[in-house]
C-alpha cells in the first residue's frame, strides 16, 4: 500500500467528512435550538438535489442549479416549519418522529409524481471536471477538491455568523433559554423559521453538491441522514463545533475503514474470506465509533446537555 | 348519501358477476428506491396483456416497497383472500427467497420477470416456479466470458456485500480464466465509490468488472468518469438499463455490457414490442420491460391450451413455451429457468438518448450451472 493511495483515502474521507458536516450542522442546530428531531431533513437533502438536477437541466448551468437547490430547499424548509413543524415545538419526541416520518413519505411521493421514478441527471459543471495532479503526483478530481473547500468555507461561515453576529447570539440563546429570549422581545417563531431555514438551505446545498457525483433518486436523502444522526450524537447534539469535528471523524473511519481493514484482515486469512469479514467490520466501524465515543462521553464531545 | 352507498354496492355486485376467468397477481416494487424496475415489469406485462385482447385475465397488482415483510403479506392476501392462480411480478431476489417457495407450495403457478436466486433453480427448484428472465449468475458469467475474449488478463471486480453480489463475482469467476488484480464488496447501498476507485487506480488491473444495480450504479459511472482512470468497464446490463443510462450521461459511453435483450434485436416480435411500448408509454422500453412482457406472452400461450385449474396440463403448456419472445427463440431448461444467448452490448448515443447496440454474442445457448442440482 503506496503513501499515495493513502493520501489519496485520506482526502476521500474529508471530502465525504464535510458534505457530511453540511447535513448535520443543519440538524444539530434545528435540534440544539427547537429541541426537535426532524427525520424530514433527508428530504430536503433529496429537494435542494432535484431542484439543481431540474434547473441545470433547463438552463445548462451548474451555477443557477445550486442556487435553485438552496433557494428550493430553504423555502421548503420554511413552509414545512410554518405549517406542521410550529405545532409540534411542545409535543413529545415521538409526536415529532411520527409526524416528520410522514413528512418523509409526502416529500418522496410527491417528487416522484413530479419528476417521475427514474433517476434524474446532474453532471459536475466542465470547469471542475477531470483529475488534477496534486503536488506528489496525486492524481485527485478537481470536483472533491472542491467540495472539501466549499465545507470547509461554509463551516467557517457558519462559526462567524453563529459567534459574531446578532442573529448567532439569537440563536445561542434560544437553545439555552427560549422564554427568556421571548420574554427579551425577540420574535421566537420567525428566529425558528429562519434557523429552520438556514439548516434545511444547507441540507439542499449538500444534495445539489453530491448528487452531482451520485444519483439524483427518490430516496436519496435517508442514508445520509442516518449518518447525520451519528455525526451529531458523536459531537454532542446542538453543537455546531461538534458536528464539524464529528462528520470528520465519521468521514475519516467510514473511508479508512473501508479500505485498509480488509488489508489487515488479508495478514491472517485469505484473500476473498479477509475481504468479505474486513467489509462487513468496516460497515459496523462508524456505529462501534459511535459507541466508543458515548461510553467516553456519554453527551457526545462537545455536548452540554445530558 | 345513502343512495350512493347503494350504488357503489350494487356496483360492486355487478363487479363481481362478470368475474375474470385467470386471476394474476402481481406484486412488485412501485415505490421507494428501485421502483423504476417494477415499473418497468409491470407496464410490459400490462402491455402484453392489453395487445391479447383477452378480458379474461384479471391482473391484481400491489407494491411490495422492496420489503420482503410486505411481499409475504401481499402474497397471503393474494393466495387465501384474492385466490390467485398465477402470481409474478417480484424483481428483487431476496424478496423472490420470502414469497415463491411458500406460494408455489399452494399450488400457485409463479413466473418470475426479473429475481432468479440460485437457491430457486438448483435444490430449490419447483415445478410449478419458472423463471422467463435469467438466473442470477448469468449476466456476469456472461461478462467474464466477454472478458476472455477481449483478452482481459486482470481484471479488478467489485459488487456489494449481499447475496447477489457475491453470486454476481462468483459467476463472473467462473467463466473468467485470467488472474484478478483486487476484490473488493462494497456496502449494499453505497453511493460514494471515491475509496474502491482510488484502489482500482493502485492496482495495475487491465479491466474492471461491476456490478452494482440501480442509482449504485450511476454513481460508480459518474465518479470513475471523473477520476481520470481509463481503465476499460464490463458489466451485466442491469447497471445500463434505458431507465437509468440518462441519469448516467457521457460517462457511460463505450462501456461493454451483458444483457440477454436489446432494443436493436432483429426479430419481428422484438421490433413490434419496442415500438409498441414507445407509444404506449412515451418512453423506450428496458431489459425489464422486455421481461414482463415476456413473462405475459408466456402466461398469454399457456392459456391458449389450458386452464391453470388443470394444473398439469397448464405446466406443460408452460414449459412448452410457445410465444413470440423479445429475445428469439425461446426454451426452458430442465429447472424452468431459460437456456438462452446473452449477448454485449456497447452504451451509444443516438440523437440525445442514451441506449445499447449489440456488438457480439457473449454466450450462446448458456444455461445456469445450477440445474444439476434441480431434483423436480
Amino acid at each position: 500500500m503506496s503513501l499515495i493511495l493513502i493520501i489519496e483515502q485520506i482526502l476521500n474521507g474529508l471530502q465525504f467528512g464535510v458534505m457530511l458536516f453540511l447535513m448535520a450542522a443543519g440538524l444539530t442546530l434545528i435540534f440544539g435550538v427547537m429541541g426537535l428531531i426532524n427525520l424530514a431533513h433527508g428530504s430536503l437533502y433529496m429537494v435542494g438535489a432535484f431542484a439543481a438536477a431540474a434547473v441545470a437541466g433547463l438552463t445548462g448551468s451548474f451555477l443557477l442549479g445550486l442556487i435553485a437547490a438552496l433557494a428550493a430547499a430553504a423555502l421548503a424548509g420554511a413552509l414545512i416549519e410554518m405549517v406542521v413543524i410550529r405545532r409540534l415545538y411542545r409535543a413529545a419526541h415521538l409526536d415529532q418522529v411520527l409526524a416528520t416520518f410522514a413528512l418523509i413519505l409526502i416529500f418522496s411521493e410527491g417528487t416522484r409524481w413530479v419528476f417521475g421514478s427514474f433517476p434524474l441527471f446532474l453532471d459536475i459543471p466542465a470547469a471542475l471536471s477531470g483529475p488534477v495532479t496534486l503536488p506528489g503526483g496525486i492524481e485527485y478530481p478537481l470536483y472533491r477538491l472542491a467540495l472539501i473547500g466549499i465545507g470547509l468555507g461554509v463551516g467557517l461561515g457558519l462559526w462567524l455568523l453563529i459567534e459574531r453576529t446578532r442573529i448567532g447570539i439569537q440563536i445561542r440563546a434560544g437553545e439555552n433559554d427560549r422564554e427568556m429570549i421571548a420574554a427579551l422581545g425577540v420574535d421566537i417563531s420567525r428566529l425558528y423559521t429562519v434557523v429552520f431555514a438556514l439548516g434545511a438551505a444547507l441540507a439542499g446545498l449538500a444534495g445539489a453538491l453530491v448528487g452531482a457525483i451520485q444519483s439524483v433518486q427518490v430516496g436519496m436523502g435517508e442514508p445520509v441522514l442516518i449518518l447525520a444522526f451519528v455525526v451529531i450524537v458523536i459531537g454532542g447534539i446542538g453543537s455546531i463545533r461538534g458536528a464539524f469535528i464529528g462528520a470528520l471523524l465519521v468521514g475519516l473511519t467510514d473511508t479508512l475503514g473501508g479500505v485498509f481493514l480488509p488489508e489487515l484482515f488479508k495478514l491472517f486469512m485469505d484473500g476473498g474470506a479477509a475481504q468479505k469479514s474486513g467489509s462487513a467490520l468496516a460497515s459496523m466501524g462508524i456505529y462501534l465509533l459511535m459507541g466508543a465515543v458515548l461510553i467516553w462521553r456519554p453527551t457526545g464531545l462537545f455536548g452540554a446537555r445530558a | 348519501m345513502k343512495k350512493l352507498v347503494l350504488a357503489t354496492a350494487a356496483a360492486a355486485l355487478c363487479a363481481t358477476t362478470v368475474m375474470a376467468d385467470v386471476k394474476v397477481g402481481m406484486i412488485t416494487t412501485l415505490s421507494g428506491g428501485g421502483a423504476g424496475l417494477g415499473i418497468d415489469v409491470r407496464d410490459g406485462f400490462m402491455l402484453a396483456i392489453n395487445q391479447s385482447g383477452r378480458d379474461d385475465i384479471e391482473v391484481v397488482i400491489e407494491d411490495d416497497q422492496r420489503k420482503p415483510d410486505i411481499a409475504v403479506q401481499l402474497s397471503d392476501r393474494m393466495i387465501q383472500s384474492e385466490r390467485v392462480d398465477v402470481m409474478t411480478g417480484i424483481i428483487w431476489s431476496n424478496l423472490a427467497m420470502a414469497v415463491v417457495p411458500a406460494a408455489v407450495n399452494q399450488n400457485v403457478f409463479y413466473l418470475s420477470p426479473n429475481a432468479g436466486p440460485s437457491t430457486l433453480a438448483g435444490k430449490g427448484c419447483h415445478r410449478n416456479y419458472f423463471n422467463v428472465a435469467w438466473q442470477n449468475d448469468n449476466l456476469h458469467e456472461a461478462a467474464g466470458a466477454y472478458a476472455n475474449g477481449a483478452g482481459y488478463k486482470n481484471s479488478f471486480i467489485l459488487a456489494p456485500n449481499y447475496p447477489a453480489g457475491q453470486d454476481a463475482l462468483t459467476g463472473y469467476k467462473r467463466f473468467y480464466q485470467g488472474a484478478l488484480a483486487g476484490e473488493v464488496f462494497t456496502k449494499l447501498g453505497q453511493t460514494d465509490y471515491a475509496a474502491e476507485i482510488a484502489q482500482i487506480r493502485a492496482s495495475g488491473a487491465d479491466s474492471v468488472f461491476f456490478f452494482l444495480p440501480g442509482g449504485m450504479g450511476i454513481s460508480f459511472l459518474k465518479q470513475y468518469a471523473g477520476s481520470g482512470v481509463d481503465i476499460p468497464v464490463v458489466g451485466p446490463a442491469f447497471s445500463f438499463d434505458q431507465g437509468i443510462l440518462q441519469a448516467v450521461g457521457d460517462a457511460a459511453l463505450g462501456v461493454v455490457n451483458t444483457s440477454q435483450w436489446s432494443k436493436d434485436l432483429d426479430n419481428a416480435a422484438n421490433q413490434a414490442f419496442v415500438a409498441s411500448f414507445q407509444e404506449a408509454y412515451g418512453r423506450l422500453p428496458s431489459l425489464y420491460a422486455s421481461q414482463g412482457f415476456d413473462t405475459a406472452n408466456l402466461l398469454i400461450s399457456a392459456l391458449e391450451t389450458a386452464e391453470p385449474a388443470d394444473a398439469d396440463a397448464f405446466r406443460d403448456a408452460l414449459r412448452a413455451a410457445k410465444f413470440a419472445s423479445t429475445r428469439g427463440d425461446f426454451a426452458f431448461g430442465p429447472n424452468h429457468h431459460p437456456v438462452q444467448t446473452i449477448y454485449a452490448r456497447e452504451v451509444v448515443k443516438e440523437g440525445d438518448i442514451f441506449t445499447n447496440k449489440i456488438i457480439g454474442v457473449a454466450l450462446e445457448n448458456h444455461a445456469d450451472a445450477y440445474a444439476a442440482d434441480c431434483k423436480m
